[in-house]
């Protein structure tokens, strides 16, 4: 991992588009300011790790048999 | 060709229904080569790892309980999926199943997108706020008026 330290209102760039900026330091609470393509996903890491762990619990499951969704041409097929 | 499987033991498989995960699936990225398989009850799918036959997650497609469903792909997901038409992109959301199937839950946050033409996948992650990981299926379903 790079490290690097920013004051109040410096940037970083990572790859040609993407900037980072130091907008406000409030006690412990750092705010980020994140300029990139639309075509670059920005999210906090807890959403990452979210998806992860439903990945864990639904690899858990053993349904025995899968629910019966209504909606459903009900038939043989 | 023959896999063993989860849901259905020992099958026969078309080796089309094989796609390859260059990056895995989030918490199991070693898991690089899966197959799309039928269920015997649509509209669910399932995903069988092709190195742990007892890894197999149970898929459903979004649109069925949320047809306002409209992931978007960000430039490292066609970068391992591949540029081609939209149609040639799937998308399905990873099912978690509780002993009670009422509170069946399906994850609209990291859907699995699988190009069918190149026989690629990856789980891509969706910013907008919408799309959480866990969606009760049956009750949005309810509210779509469907009996």
């Amino acid at each position: 991992m790079l490290v690097l330290a920013r004051k109040l209102n410096e940037s970083i760039f990572v790859g040609d588009s993407v900037e980072i900026s130091i907008v406000e330091i409030k006690g412990d609470q750092v705010k980020l300011g994140i300029k990139a393509p639309a075509s670059v996903k920005v999210y906090r890491s807890e959403v990452y790790t979210a998806i992860q762990e439903e990945n864990r619990h639904a690899a858990r499951s053993n349904p025995v048999k899968l629910p019966q969704l209504p909606g459903l041409f009900k038939g043989d097929s | 060709m023959k896999i063993e499987t989860k849901p259905f033991g020992l099958i026969e498989i078309d080796e089309r229904q094989v796609m390859s995960f260059p990056q895995g699936i989030l918490g199991f990225e070693q898991h690089q080569q899966w197959a799309l398989l039928d269920s015997t009850q649509p509209p669910f799918y399932w995903l069988q790892s092709l190195s742990d036959p007892s890894l197999a997650f149970v898929l459903i497609s979004p649109s069925y309980f949320r047809p306002d469903y409209d992931p978007d792909l960000s430039a490292e997901d066609r970068a391992v999926l591949g540029t081609g038409e939209v149609d040639d992109i799937l998308q399905f959301a990873i099912v978690t199943i509780p002993e009670d199937q009422n509170n069946m839950t399906a994850n609209l946050q990291g859907p699995i997108l699988i190009n069918r033409k190149l026989h690629r996948g990856k789980q891509g992650i969706q910013t907008d706020p919408r799309w959480k990981v866990r969606h009760r299926v049956v009750d949005e379903l309810a509210s779509l008026g469907v009996r």
